[in-house]
């Protein structure tokens, strides 16, 4: 067949900023702007707002991290400021001590020893990740606690790193020749570490690799069920989040020139949390303004509240968790979102190259050939029997419904079918492999695909973007590619691809619509999209009628047409008589968990059996 | 090390492990019912040590106008909330908790002479500090119930370092200890029993038997119960989890506020102590997977113990043992969990 010609021909012309006075204040050349402002900053600013803005660079590339882990992928950790300590006293001791060991004498100067500190922290992040990641949410968080805890101890009373006293004499950095000695000109280091981190972490998120990562936040199942390992991402952004940290730290001992335990306690930790929340947590740009008015704040509520209750302390601290409290309660985007409504900056539209290479296909099975096989499956929870003794088989080409009265066993099994449950004796074959017992991120691998009864989508995501998820195993582009934008001529590929399926399901005027602005029948089409990107050969689509109109109906059963025309096996659970029987090759029949009736649709709608159980009960 | 020492210091150990025994209780109960991680939980053992001191000094705590202040404010929020048509059933009952109560309680403080009987000590502290509990849940969490675990674990963390904070207002910077409640001592042995260590296992033992007993046989208890398994399904019971969310606050403010009166004879209290000893309770809590209620009691004599032999041997160091310990738990719990959840 000739897909690629056809994928050509009905590919949307959608794309390009648009012009005219608003592209003056795109997101580029904002940008621009305020890098020239950076850029004269020192020569014009007096010392003391140089040396906030130093403090504030710094403190926005921890924030950066957390905006990564915790406003991207819902996981947060208290650690961070362990991290920075990790970078700052592994320069302090390599750059200070006059007795390292001959093999380590090679990293007794700055550069290396961001090396070094980067290896050290990327270490602790992979064990502590290891440890905690496959754990509920809130394991990391109380795991970076005690962490955080146990290095602010070691940091106060190992001898070798100076106690409480700390650390000094450490040298400035060296820049090709430039000694940064002063605050005016290490200002221009830390500010170009945090806009390269914040442009790969924006670049990164704008990818394969990054698309799998803003699905961690409530979409885990089935960014699972399309082959993406929810555990790796999570172990990625935890990793270079410390590693934003530590690179900090690594600044700030070199900005300081002196290091003790005080910075790097848990409640420093929290200070970046906070910072994070402040400016949109989710937000890149938004860990710079919510650093910003957190330090600017600092310095000012220190001046100010210790006068106003006429005794000395660290006061600052009740204003930020009560404001911490009202911004979760009113405004849990943070102070970003409303920053960005006042200036309006123009997001480019998504430009989809219709010239792209399409993405290799799988070579679809023969027709007739039985790709999936129930034999004898039965699942029981405790003394119920949801299913009984299963047989069942699809073939590809064909359209195999499941149907039954409410309660007949269809939806459990279905999750046998999925891979998503394992029966307690039995098994599922599929294409002659068993499947029971394996996730379903390997079952995606094998070439099956699903959409979910209660739609399971990224609402705040684009259609492009959540059709996109449902490529993740046709791409190979890891994180570094995509953070340097290696990745693009693969990334054009799978939005073509993603495209074509939205077009081919009749989503093509929504493309770059919210998902979760979508009604809820086209949310299942768009569902049927993200599954048929991953190039499957059975497709598994639990009651994708519901919700649909007439007319939507109909185009859905025109494209299952074609699709099993193709070659495709694809099984359905409905509800929807009229929708099945017009549609389907075959029709099972399921009561009270065992299958009653099978055949071809007229003759199960003649089954006595069928009639009384199911069309009977209904009439 | 000699068996004397090693009794001695197990005896120590049990008598700070009884108290994080309680304080584990607390956090798996609340976490079980509203999803909150309750890092503030050391806060009120602190703030309970500290406002019993400021009691015994013949002054008024400040912790008594901040309940006042909270009190005001979930009144104020109450009435906005009914004239913009909200409920106005239970108005007036509200009203006397958020109001009446706390300003009769200052006028009681005023009026009474300072020096008392210790029991009427601790029976005003837990009178001021329990009632800041489920104005707490109203205040903070209550409007963001429905949030993720990480939300309400982002707000427990901002209400522990405003309480930090407000604790050094409230308190100074000075630790307190308070007088012991009774001097007696018992020798078994080479064994010194301070009859201190006997009021704090015989409380901790008395107030556990008594959790166990009204989640065993009360209404209200078997109600909590069945909203840490399934809220909804409680709800439609007619048992209202914002109800629920409250009495949870009560229980945890008050064992938060018994563990500081009784361990505030044994050692030196600071305003921000409690964030320390607090999170021992979570390494116990964490031990029992923030499940178990016996597993967690079980972890928090261990980590007591722990604590305890680790000051021994190298002093500098015990914070990190005691927080290594959860390593091995972690990495236990990780190896047979292999579920795929979605963030609640």
């Amino acid at each position: 067949m000739n897909a690629p010609n056809r994928q050509a021909a009905v590919l949307p012309a959608v794309g390009g900023a648009r012009s005219g006075a608003a592209s003056l204040l795109s997101s580029r050349n904002i940008l621009i702007a305020f890098v020239a402002v950076l850029a004269i900053a020192p020569v014009l600013l007096p010392e003391f707002y140089i040396t906030l803005l130093n403090y504030i660079g710094l403190a926005a590339m921890v924030a950066l991290g957390l905006v990564l882990l915790t406003g991207v992928g819902g996981l947060t950790s208290f650690g961070q400021a362990a991290f920075v300590g990790v970078g700052a006293y592994t320069t302090a001791v390599l750059t200070t001590s006059q007795a390292l060991p001959a093999w380590l004498v090679w990293a007794a100067s700055p550069w290396p020893a961001l090396l070094v500190g980067l290896l050290i922290t990327a270490t602790v992040a992979l064990i502590l990740g290891s440890l905690t990641l496959r754990l509920s949410g809130h394991y990391l968080p109380l795991g970076t606690i005690a962490w955080g805890i146990s290095l602010y101890f070691m940091f106060g009373t190992m001898e070798t790193l100076g106690g409480h006293s700390g650390l000094s004499g450490i040298p400035p950095i060296n820049l090709f020749g430039w000694v940064l000695d002063e605050g005016r000109e290490i200002f221009y280091l830390i500010w170009a570490f945090l806009l390269v981190a914040a442009l790969t972490t924006e670049n990164l998120l704008d990818s394969r690799e990054g698309r799998a990562i803003r699905a961690l936040k409530g979409g885990m199942v089935m960014a699972e069920a399309m082959g993406v390992d929810t555990s790796r991402s999570r172990m990625v952004i935890f990793v270079i989040a410390a590693m934003h940290a530590a690179a900090a730290g690594w600044l700030y001992a070199h900005l300081q020139r002196f290091v003790n335990p005080s910075p790097f306690g848990v409640h420093v930790g929290i200070e970046y949390l906070f910072m994070a929340v402040v400016g949109g947590a989710g937000q890149v740009w938004g860990a710079i303004a919510g650093a910003g008015v957190i330090t600017i704040l600092k310095q000012w509520l220190q001046d100010w509240l210790p006068k106003v209750f006429g005794a000395s302390g660290n006061f600052e601290t009740i204003i930020f968790g009560l404001m911490m409290v009202v911004i979760l309660q009113r405004a849990r985007d943070g102070l970003w979102p409303l920053l960005a409504k006042l200036v309006p900056a123009r997001g480019t539209t998504r430009v989809i190259d219709a010239t792209a290479e399409p993405l290799p296909r799988k070579a679809m099975p023969a027709a007739g050939e039985v790709i999936l096989e129930a034999k004898n499956v039965t699942r029981r929870f405790g003394g119920l029997v949801a299913n009984n003794d299963m047989n069942l088989h699809v073939e590809a080409g064909e359209i195999l419904a499941l149907i039954g009265p409410n309660g007949a066993g269809k939806s459990t099994m279905f999750n046998q079918l999925s891979g998503v449950d394992t029966p307690t004796s039995g098994e599922v074959l599929f294409r002659g492999k068993s499947i029971a017992g394996h996730g379903s991120r390997e079952i995606a691998h094998l070439g099956m695909s699903r959409s979910f009864q209660h739609v399971r989508l990224l609402p705040k995501m684009s259609v492009l973007e959540n059709v996109a998820i449902g490529a993740h195993l046709r791409g190979t582009k890891s994180v570094l590619p995509s953070a340097w934008r290696l990745d693009r001529a693969e990334e054009a590929r799978i939005l073509r691809e993603a495209a074509f399926q939205i077009e081919r399901v009749g989503l093509a005027d929504f493309m770059h619509a919210e998902a979760g602005s979508l009604a809820l029948g086209q949310q299942r089409i768009l569902e049927i999209a993200r599954a048929l990107a991953s190039d499957p050969c059975l497709l598994l689509l639990d009651e994708p009628a519901a919700g649909l109109r007439l007319k939507e109906k109909q185009a859905l059963g025109e494209l299952m047409k074609k699709l099993r025309g193709e070659g495709m096996a694809i099984l359905l659970v409905e509800h929807d008589m009229d929708f099945v029987m017009g549609l389907v090759d075959r029709v099972v029949v399921m009561e009270f968990g065992q299958k009653i009736a099978e055949g071809l649709p007229d003759e199960v709608q003649k089954n006595p059996r069928v009639l009384e159980a199911y069309l009977g009960g209904v009439e | 090390m000699d068996l004397d020492i090693a009794l001695i210091l197990t005896q120590d150990g049990i008598t700070t492990g009884a108290v994080y025994a309680l304080l584990a209780i607390a956090l798996v109960l609340v976490f079980a019912v509203t999803r909150v991680i309750f890092i503030p939980q050391g806060e009120y053992v602190a703030y309970g040590a500290l406002t019993m001191a400021m009691l015994q000094q013949g002054k008024v705590p400040g912790t008594l106008w901040l309940l006042v202040a909270m009190g005001v404010f979930a009144a104020l929020l109450d009435g906005v909330r009914a004239m913009r048509g909200g409920p106005r059933v239970g108005l007036a009952a509200s009203l006397g908790w958020t109001v009446a109560y706390p300003l009769a309680l200052a006028a009681l403080l005023y009026a009474m002479p300072a020096t008392q009987s210790i029991i009427v000590q601790a029976a005003l502290t837990l009178a001021i500090l329990v009632p800041l509990g489920p104005l707490m849940y109203r205040l903070a969490y209550q409007p963001v119930a429905e949030g993720s675990v990480l939300v309400l674990l982002i707000v427990s963390v901002a209400i522990h370092v405003s309480m930090v904070g407000l604790g050094l207002l409230f308190f100074g910077a000075e630790g307190s200890r308070t007088p012991a409640f009774s001097d007696a001592q018992f020798s078994v042995g080479a064994l010194t029993i301070s009859g201190q260590q006997v009021w704090v296992v015989v409380a901790s033992a008395a107030l556990i038997v008594g959790l166990w007993l009204f989640f065993d046989r009360s209404l209200y208890g078997k109600a909590l119960r069945a909203t840490a398994i399934n809220r909804n399904g409680a709800r439609l019971m007619g048992f209202s989890p914002v109800f629920a969310g409250k009495l949870t606050f009560v229980l945890a403010a008050f064992i938060g506020v018994l563990s500081g009166i009784l361990i505030a004879p044994l050692t030196t209290i600071y305003y921000d102590t409690g964030f320390l000893i607090g999170l021992k309770g979570f390494v116990a809590a964490i031990i029992g997977g923030l499940a178990s209620y016996p597993i967690a009691a079980a972890g928090a004599l261990l980590v007591g113990v722990l604590e305890s032999f680790s000051s021994f041997w190298a002093s500098a160091y015990k914070e990190v043992f005691v927080f290594t310990l959860i390593i091995p738990v972690l990495v236990w719990r990780s190896l047979t969990s292999h579920h795929i959840e979605e963030d609640e």
